[in-house]
């Protein structure tokens, strides 16, 4: 397992490198004059030579890579050109809305599409079954931003039970102290504020989770019914135990390997998907922060908010990958 | 075999149809290809989603002559007018004809798909069969270049290059093409490492064959089943994916009909004119879903040890 553990994380090295080659190539890549296409067609010349040396884009390739490097392993992640504020200290913020956010909508996926998969299995054939599994299809095969844009229609804007955008009510903020505003409300013991984020979760974590949670309805159903057809299910069932502790205590064991790792690979997914439910429900999170520097042509923050996101990407799936081996010691690595 | 023998064997296959398998010739004259088509034919999922997917191929196709609209005609006095006779779907914002629209958008959401995959395809194959067969440094190499670019959520890669190339529909187009190149490379790679050491790959390299021809007539044959599949997934993922894309606003451009793109359009009218985002959202979810019933199909049947 440490052997396994150490090479893992060797690989990793050259992956890391890679990633910050294609974050650095974003600006470099650019046909034409980089500072140019930033600023647009009507900047001066002026404008123009003081973006390339605060960028600086003057100095030869390998040069500016050695300085985006240096930077990198300091924890500076660049200024934003909108904002001149500096990143590292922006982006956290929103990190945490966004982990927030992607904890809740893994919560729905998880509780709700494990259960239905063990259903499924359960009562095989049955209607159930095949409801819950055409609805996994489609779930998977749904656009999760219109799903979200048909969510805000229906529960914000027509039946008024939801609210349809932010994080927080505008005019009463949370006090923020570690920026998850589920946790801060509970540390501030300030239940009405609990409930205000709590509400504010619903239609954006089930827009997200959707598809991990038919992906996860569908891994869950397959493995079960792997499991349920194995020998030691039907010594269980000879002894004469009940259905549910059948399943839930002997059968859903070891059905959780392939499920687990589904579930990591999911969360790391999730995270791409949130640019797209972020920017629909004007989640202040990391997703939204990358979107409006697309449309600002803020390009250090494009770089910088690509280059955490691939980062955190990555340490889930080392972090699965390394679950993986410890949950299922049958796996020889 | 007599004429006689066969006529009395037929009538007892027709008395007892069980017996009909239990010939070895009838058996071995059916070719995988042609058994896992004749399991296809009989997933009626895998034939909803074909049912589905011409639908929407007709409907692009005829798009000219079921609709007197053009795609980009404005019709400013019948603004968001909900679904009529006259605008089966409804009107957008500035009164163009939804139907007309979503039939046009057909065209380019399965062209997109279409040339996204297929070039992903060509080059991941290539890519996937060099480093599987040669190995060594060049495996190496490759393989790692794949970890980096899988090491992203592919949204989040296919806007990093769109953010280099400008948007476009043509720059998502390459940028989706991209993101696809290393699942199709990994896969072919595996395929590959795993039947350089089959023994009539040894044997074809014992009687001096080029390497060229061994790729070509007995490694890339033998790999096409799960190539296949996951290319007919991949059709649905493409499409979903330049849908994301145009919705950002970083794929297809105005007044392109794109669905994605023309969702973003429509969202600020979700509340006057719903009809304007629920029909062009159903279109890309039907097509995804076409393409997973096949590619669910065709993996049933293509590979019996991957059912469930």
């Amino acid at each position: 397992m440490l052997a396994y553990t150490i090479r893992r994380l060797l690989i990793l090295i050259p992956v890391l490198l890679g990633m910050t080659i294609i974050t650095f190539s974003i600006v470099h890549l650019i046909p034409g004059n980089p500072a140019q296409v930033i600023l647009g067609e009507t900047a001066t010349e002026e404008a123009i030579q003081n973006l390339e040396e605060n960028l600086g884009l003057n100095e030869p390739k390998v040069v500016q890579y050695g300085i985006y490097m240096a930077d990198l392993l300091q924890g500076d992640l660049g200024t934003s050109l909108k904002t001149k504020a500096s990143i590292s200290e922006e982006i956290l913020p929103k990190l945490a809305a966004t982990a927030e956010l992607t904890i809740f909508a893994m919560i729905f996926a998880i509780v709700i599409g494990v259960n239905a998969g063990i259903i499924s299995a359960w009562k095989q054939n049955s209607w159930f079954d095949f409801f819950a599994m055409v609805f996994a299809l489609i779930g998977v095969s749904m656009p999760i931003f219109w799903l979200a844009l048909m969510e805000q229609w229906l529960f914000a804007q027509e039946l008024g039970w939801l609210p349809s955008s932010g994080r927080e009510s505008s005019r009463d903020p949370i006090d923020p102290i570690t920026h998850f505003y589920v946790l801060d409300s509970i540390l501030h013991m300030d239940f009405e504020r609990l409930f205000v984020s709590l509400k504010h979760l619903v239609l954006p974590s089930i827009a997200l989770g959707t598809i991990p949670m038919a992906i996860i309805a569908r891994m869950t159903r397959s493995s079960m019914l792997e499991v349920m057809k194995s020998d030691y299910i039907r010594t269980v069932r000879a002894k004469g135990s009940g259905q549910f502790l059948l399943i839930y205590k002997h059968a859903l064991r070891n059905a959780t390997i392939p499920v687990l790792t589904v579930i990591g690979l999911q969360t790391g997914v999730l995270l791409g998907g949130a640019i797209l439910t972020e920017t629909i429900f004007s989640w202040p999170g990391i997703g939204r922060y990358v979107y409006d520097a697309i449309t600002y042509r803020d390009y250090p923050v494009i770089q910088s908010g690509i280059l955490v996101i691939a980062f955190i990407f990555v340490l889930i799936n080392l972090i699965v990958d390394l679950l993986y081996a410890y949950v299922d010691p049958r796996i020889k690595y | 075999m007599s004429t006689e023998e066969k006529k009395q064997q037929s009538e007892e296959i027709d008395s007892n149809p069980v017996q009909f398998h239990e010939d070895p010739e009838e058996i071995q004259a059916i070719s995988p290809w042609r058994d896992a088509f004749r399991q296809l034919r009989k997933s009626p999922l895998a034939i909803t989603g074909t049912v589905i997917i011409l639908f929407f191929l007709i409907l692009g196709i005829i798009a000219p002559f079921i609709t007197g609209y053009g795609y980009d005609e404005q019709f400013l006095k019948d603004r968001l007018t909900p679904p009529n006779s006259d605008y089966w779907l409804g009107t957008d914002d500035v009164g163009r004809d939804i139907f007309t629209r979503i039939a046009y958008g057909a065209r380019i959401s399965l062209a997109v798909g279409f040339f996204a995959i297929v070039g992903a395809l060509i080059f991941g194959t290539f890519l996937g069969i060099v480093s599987g067969y040669f190995g060594k440094w060049i495996d190496m190499l490759i393989s790692r270049i794949f970890d980096i670019l899988l090491a992203f959520p592919s949204i989040l890669l296919a806007i990093a290059v769109v953010a280099i190339l400008g948007p476009s529909l043509q720059n998502a187009l390459i940028a989706i093409a991209i993101i696809n190149i290393p699942i199709f490379g990994r896969l072919v790679r595996s395929k590959v490492i795993s039947l350089r050491e089959e023994e009539y790959i040894l044997a074809a390299k014992a009687q001096g064959l080029k390497n060229g021809r061994i790729i070509f007539n007995h490694i890339l044959p033998n790999s096409l089943a799960p190539i296949i599949v996951q290319a007919t997934l991949g059709f649905g993922t493409a499409i979903l994916e330049a849908a994301a894309l145009g919705f950002l606003g970083l794929g297809a451009q105005p007044p392109n009909p794109e669905w994605g793109k023309m969702l973003a359009d429509s969202r600020d009218f979700i509340q006057l004119a719903p009809w304007t985002l629920i029909f062009p959202g159903i279109s890309i979810m039907l097509v995804v879903l076409g393409f997973n019933l096949i590619g669910d199909g065709l993996r049933d049947a293509l590979d019996p040890k991957m059912k469930n």
